[in-house]
């Protein structure tokens, strides 16, 4: 070669270290920072550890009691529940605002198959769970086949789903004695356990093992990872070899199903079928994923994430209940939780410290 | 010798305008094939074609004497054909071994990874950094640090790693060296002739004649949209590969194609 090239043999002396790293340079903050980058569950779990200590120095052992503890857990079952199904979809840059209505028609499909059909109880629970899957389905079908935006057709969704749920049932409830002496079965998740002084209903139980499946299946199948990879750069993902639609399409089938549980799990804690139950859900779970640390843009967070998220709500909402203060003291520290929570996530993001 | 990936009079048009006007191509076991052009002369279109990218509307591609038909990317590497785009491909929060194994994920054997699904992480891991050991990228320290964490060259560096992982046939790099500087492209490069001396043929799209003439055996020069002559590097100079690409000059019948 000519002189052209040879501007680059001044840098053949120096290249034998290309870009190397030095994590023992970032200081504090730089090791803070990569801590998170690394682990995004992190910041949740800080923020509900001290928040336990804090609302348990302040309230006693009428807060920090195996009692009261586990009542968190029982107040927040369902919506961590919804709150795990809304992680996925949100994983993968997606949003699901029908997730309340899904699981309140699946309740309502599992109470009306039973007392109008007459159907077998079992028969019914499974079929309100496909109802679920199903329409969580057809949300995944529009988004990645006709490639409408997933907030449009959750919007939809949320409005067709909900006045179905009104017109199949005419508004009506299916009372919690008339379900406890026909068909006890929709009523499973609410039973309840006493271990010393600590009660555990099995809708927690689900809801624990729920969020321990789905964090082995993000972090250890591919398609975990598929799940991440889509919510990151759908693109990049299909060019390295994910099927993109067939992952998206699974995410808000498996979204669908889980609110069916919810649902299901609903009639367990309310005791009744009704159709006027878990209106806050969305929001509520839409929260839940916020302060457990998952970016609304994909692809980053983590399923356990939530589940602190979910916890951090229930804690503050009991604790500021027993101080006496009022209720709307619990909805503005949320909101400030949730903007700090964005706040983190965009200063995770910065991956040039 | 015959060709290992031949093209014949491929066609696709966009509308009214022709991006591929009955070109033939041929990629020799082995080499180093570089394609230039100008803007909007079709390179992009041609190797999309034999990628699996685009579908062309006439013309036939031939891998190792077979006439294959892609309908997607993942068509095109399940037949040996790797490519590196310019945009790299890669999720950028995912970490250099998810990243290698995108799609084609290592399962553990026996129950953990037929019931459970369980992935071998151990087994990829190593085989990632067995890779990336290869083609002498030792200075990543961590086969987990995410990707977005890495230079561009060395993101670079994992992009031409997992292709040359996985590409059995051909190697398709896209502007390998557009965004970088002077030392991450001279890695780059070197990485083209450590892929070469394993006997995986390369094509080499770019702009940047002085790569191109120095890790070249063949350039393709694409001129509107079909093959206008290749040219053998040791014959001719950058201003003459410039002057065909553009028009300025037309090649002598001999080296026209």
């Amino acid at each position: 070669m000519s002189a052209q090239d040879n501007y680059e043999a001044a840098a053949s002396g120096a290249a034998t270290e290309v870009a190397s790293f030095n994590d023992l340079d970032q200081g504090w903050l730089g090791r803070v920072h990569h801590a998170l980058h690394v682990t995004p569950a992190l910041v949740p779990l800080i923020v509900l550890l001290s928040s336990i200590i804090i609302f348990g120095l302040v309230l006693g052992s009428k807060f920090f009691s195996p009692f009261a503890l586990t009542l968190i857990l029982q107040q927040v079952q369902i919506v961590g529940i919804v709150a795990a199904a809304q992680s996925l979809v949100i994983l993968t840059a997606g949003i699901d605002l029908s997730v309340g209505a899904i699981a309140v028609i699946s309740s309502v499909v599992m109470g009306q198959f039973t007392f109008r059909y007459g159907l077998p109880v079992e028969v019914a629970v499974v079929c309100g769970l496909l109802f679920g899957t199903a329409i969580g389905t057809l949300n995944g079908w529009l988004i990645a086949v006709m490639k409408l935006p997933p907030f449009i057709v959750t919007l939809g969704m949320w409005q067709i789903v909900l006045a179905a749920n009104f017109l199949y049932s005419a508004n009506e409830t299916i009372r919690s004695q008339e379900i406890a002496a026909e068909a006890p079965l929709l009523q499973l998740l609410g039973f309840k356990f006493n271990i010393g002084g600590a009660v555990f209903t099995l809708g927690v139980v689900f809801m624990l093992l729920l969020v321990l499946v789905l964090a082995y299946v993000l972090k250890h199948t591919a398609w975990g990872r598929h799940v991440y990879a889509v919510g990151d750069d759908p693109e990049a993902a299909e060019l390295s070899g994910v099927n993109v639609r067939r992952t998206l399409i699974s995410v808000y089938g498996l979204a669908g199903l889980i609110c069916g549980f919810a649902g299901w799990a609903l009639i367990g804690r309310i005791g009744s079928v009704s159709p006027t139950s878990g209106q806050l859900l969305n929001i509520e779970s839409i929260t839940a994923v916020v302060i457990g640390g998952i970016s609304l843009f994909g692809g980053r967070g983590s399923i356990l994430g939530t589940f602190f998220g979910a916890l951090i709500v229930g804690v503050f909402t009991l604790g500021l209940r027993l101080m006496g203060a009022d209720a709307q003291w619990t909805f503005l520290l949320i909101g400030v939780l949730i903007i700090a929570a964005v706040a983190v996530d965009q200063w995770i993001r910065k991956v040039a410290a | 010798m015959e060709p290992i990936l031949k093209a014949r009079g491929l066609v696709k048009r966009y509308g009214r305008v022709t991006a591929l006007d009955h070109c033939d191509f041929d990629l020799m076991p082995g080499e180093v094939l570089a394609v230039i052009g100008d803007n909007g002369a079709g390179k992009s279109s041609l190797i999309k074609a034999v990628s699996g990218a685009v579908i062309p509307d006439a013309g036939t591609v031939t891998l190792e004497g077979r006439e294959v038909r892609f309908a997607s990317p993942i068509d095109a590497r399940e037949a040996g054909i790797e490519t590196v785009y310019q945009t790299l491909a890669m999720s950028p929060a995912l970490s250099i071994a998810d990243n290698m194994f995108m799609g084609r994920e290592l399962r553990k054997p026996g129950f953990r990874g037929k019931i459970l699904r369980q992935l071998d992480r151990k087994r990829m891991e190593d085989l990632a950094r067995e890779k990336l050991n290869d083609l002498g990228l030792m200075t990543i320290q961590n086969i987990n640090q995410a990707v977005e964490t890495l230079s561009g060259g060395q993101r670079q560096g994992v992009a031409v790693a997992r292709a040359a992982a996985f590409g059995s046939k051909v190697i398709i790099l896209d502007e390998p060296t557009a965004a970088l500087g002077v030392k991450e492209s001279r890695r780059v490069l070197e990485l083209i002739q450590d892929v070469k001396s394993r006997g995986i043929p390369i094509i080499l799209i770019s702009h940047n004649m002085p790569h191109v003439f120095e890790v070249a055996d063949r350039i393709h020069v694409h001129r509107l949209g079909k093959r206008l002559c290749v040219i053998d590097p040791g014959e001719y100079t950058m201003s003459d590969a410039v002057a065909f690409m553009t028009g300025a000059k037309e090649p002598d019948t001999a080296a026209a194609a």
